[in-house]
């Protein structure tokens, strides 16, 4: 009974928090985004923060954990951070278009656009809401769905800071763009709930990188929804990197839709942070679409990662391939559910995924649940996953060979985690990850 | 250069081997026959350091060392080298990286330099052709997807690579045509010298026409049963084992 009392009440203080936010707005609320936000407050009231019985967060109580660490009674905090603190936390040797988030809230003078404007148009997500509303209107929430999520309803309710980017017909965007998100966790904990909405115009390229990080002690939160609308033949590339604090909590979805023959790859890489849940729901919605996903988690500590992936196969002779991989040392826990739908008139979809951990101590684990629903009757498909110890043989083969066992432990676990990182395209990201990876091995295992 | 005596080990708590006693000196090829089930793997296992196996008695000299107080890696760099029955497929490594890395923790132990690049490059080169092994093989995932005798050759390659004073090759021959035979046979010919010293683990004698070992031992329940020269070697093919465990058995009944 108390139990169901002090859920409503954290729904509550998000309903409260809503309310300030119609007072605040008041002129804007006419604006179509506004109709939106009202249709998602009123479903994550139906939906409620879930809880471990809620399936699809059996794992990962988030209800639990946000109550326990968070206060939402107040609308979040701007946030405010002096650029010195933020500098050593971009990407090195990189030239990207860099834009910079302070607690969901595009800064325009910490940020960096070098493509030229008829490559890349980038806006903030307020200002795109009132300048760019024709735009907004046929994309803003119509792929994360807000009905079955809570935390996609409530990141929706609450969208008005973040990002809008489009990049025209045609236009090969050189330059990465990749988008920082600071949390100011300095003086107190902090929330916040930024929105992007990336829209590829017809045989366009780009590759966008998401990096999260907190500046302070205290506890984060950050709840945040990226659309992605991949039209005909483009091809994204989209990275999202968590290499956070301790402290640093994060739920994160990343929803794309894709036309016919256009290419899109996912990677995630998670190296720390408290408890984490990404999202990532692919609609493949075209003839002849490419969807790549890539997941390396390396946890240590007390760190929760919890992967959820979605492909959904809707038109025919499409090709996914997921490849997830994880290690887990001390007691973390990592969560993985990849789910494959092929519906009926989907023939000739071929569709792989894999996921494959290695536990290194008692306590860390792993829930793995590949899921394949196939409607269709002429496709290849193929899931599967294994978890295991490091491979005691080939401990030996190493060692037999004059290498410590140390050493040997970091080659086969860096071996391990080399089948994700040789897939990222980006020259100097990828020798970034592979420095950090290695480093980390190193020290920890 | 080896002194083994009384050797006992087991696995899993069943004794394996029951009182080996063997002496090697430098420049000597020595030849382990048996039936199968003797305990030959597993005395190529204890050399080496397998941690499954539980020394019970004995002891093991290594150049005036106590091998059996050594790490694997230890023992490797002190220069025993263990050509594997099954080399193991490892994913994601490339058999030069792992060879490098091998090497460079060998000479640090040493005391020597690392050895750079180029350097690394000549040696291997010079090393590839001894046992016929292409260096788009080595380039590769280790030992992943190559055939039996593929593997067995880049035994002896890391053997050449390494040069061990102390090798000892656990059933290398087995599953071998008789090319790859003479290939990885011819690259050990090769490789000795009169300071190092070969201890060869096989249940043919075929092997032994190729490399010709100075003593033939008969491993038979955990115990060295009889010993001999290389004529041994071919009585043993000519009779077969039989007559050797009716010996071992009437004396110890």
């Amino acid at each position: 009974m108390s139990e169901s009392t002090k859920d409503i009440s954290l729904e509550k203080e998000f309903i409260d928090n809503f309310e300030a936010l119609e007072s605040r707005i008041n002129g804007a609320s006419a604006l179509p985004v506004h109709k939106v936000r009202k249709e998602a407050i009123s479903a994550f009231q139906k939906l409620g923060v879930p809880t471990s019985k809620n399936e699809e967060y059996k794992f990962t109580d988030l209800n639990k954990t946000l109550r326990k660490n968070f206060d939402f009674s107040s609308p979040a905090h701007p946030g405010n951070i002096s650029s010195d603190l933020i500098n050593n936390h971009f990407l090195p040797d990189m030239d990207t278009n860099k834009l910079v988030f302070i607690n969901g809230i595009y800064s325009s003078e910490l940020s960096t656009i070098v493509s030229p404007e008829d490559q890349l148009l980038v806006k903030d997500f307020s200002s795109a809401s009132e300048e760019n509303k024709e735009e907004l209107q046929s994309y803003f929430a119509k792929y994360a769905d807000y009905d079955s999520d809570a935390f996609v309803a409530l990141n929706t309710a609450f969208a008005e800071h973040g990002s809008f980017i489009h990049i025209p017909d045609n236009k090969v965007v050189e330059k990465p763009i990749a988008l920082y998100f600071f949390n100011d966790a300095q003086e107190e904990k902090s929330y916040n709930q930024p929105r992007n909405l990336f829209v590829a115009g017809k045989n366009s390229q780009a590759s966008f990188i998401e990096v999260f990080n907190t500046i302070g002690d205290s506890a984060s939160f950050t709840n945040i929804v990226t659309e992605i609308v991949v039209n005909e033949n483009a091809h994204i590339d989209y990275y999202k990197i968590q290499n956070n604090r301790d402290s640093a909590f994060h739920v994160g979805t990343t929803q794309v839709w894709q036309a016919r023959s256009s290419h899109f790859s996912a990677y995630t890489f998670t190296l720390n942070g408290a408890m984490i849940r990404n999202n990532l729901n692919i609609a493949s919605d075209g003839e002849g679409c490419e969807s790549h996903m890539y997941g390396l988690y390396l946890l240590h500590g007390k760190t929760h990662v919890d992967n959820h992936t979605v492909v959904d196969h809707i038109k025919p002779n499409s090709f996914s391939n997921e490849l997830y991989k994880g290690i887990m040392e001390d007691q973390s826990h990592g969560v993985f559910n990849g789910k494959v739908y092929v519906r009926q008139a989907a023939q000739k979809t071929n569709a792989f995924q894999s996921n494959k951990n290695i536990l290194l101590s008692d306590e860390a684990t792993i829930n793995s649940k590949p899921q394949l629903e196939i409607w269709a009757d002429d496709v290849k498909c193929s899931h599967g996953c294994t978890t295991g110890q490091l491979d005691e043989e080939a401990m030996f083969y190493l060692q037999s060979r004059g290498i410590s066992k140390e050493r040997a432990r970091v080659l086969l676990l860096y071996a391990f985690a080399t089948d994700v990182l040789e897939n990222v395209k980006l020259e100097p990201l990828k020798n970034y990850l592979e420095n950090l990876i290695s480093e980390r091995l190193h020290k920890d295992f | 250069m080896l002194s083994i005596k009384n050797l006992h080990a087991s696995i899993e708590g069943k004794e394996i081997l029951k009182g080996i006693n063997l002496e090697v000196k430098p420049g000597e090829v020595h030849a382990i026959m048996g039936p199968n089930g003797s305990g030959k793997s597993t005395l190529a296992s204890v050399l080496a350091g397998r941690e499954e196996y539980e020394v019970t008695a004995g002891e093991v000299d290594y150049l005036g060392q106590d091998l059996l107080d050594l790490a694997p890696e230890e023992r490797a760099r002190e220069g025993v080298f263990l050509a594997f029955q099954y080399p193991v497929e490892i994913p994601g490594v490339s058999t030069t990286n792992f060879l490098k890395t091998a090497l460079n923790q060998v000479r640090e132990h040493k005391g020597l330099e690392p050895l750079d690049a180029v350097s690394f490059l000549t040696m291997m080169k010079e090393k590839m052709k001894l046992v016929e092994i292409d260096q788009a093989l080595l380039s590769r995932s280790l030992n992943e997807g190559f055939s039996g005798g593929e593997k067995k050759r880049n035994e002896i390659f890391q053997m050449a690579m390494l040069e061990p004073k102390l090798s000892i090759l656990d059933e290398t021959d087995s599953g071998l045509d008789i090319d790859a035979l003479r290939i990885v046979a011819n690259g050990v010919n090769k490789l000795k010298t009169k300071d190092n010293a070969t201890i060869v683990v096989t249940h043919y004698q075929r092997l032994l026409d190729y490399i010709v070992p100075d003593y033939v031992h008969v491993l038979y329940k955990g115990k060295i049963v009889k010993s001999g020269s290389k004529e041994l070697a071919l009585e043993l093919e000519e009779k077969g084992y039989d007559w050797i465990k009716e010996e071992a058995d009437t004396t110890t009944a």
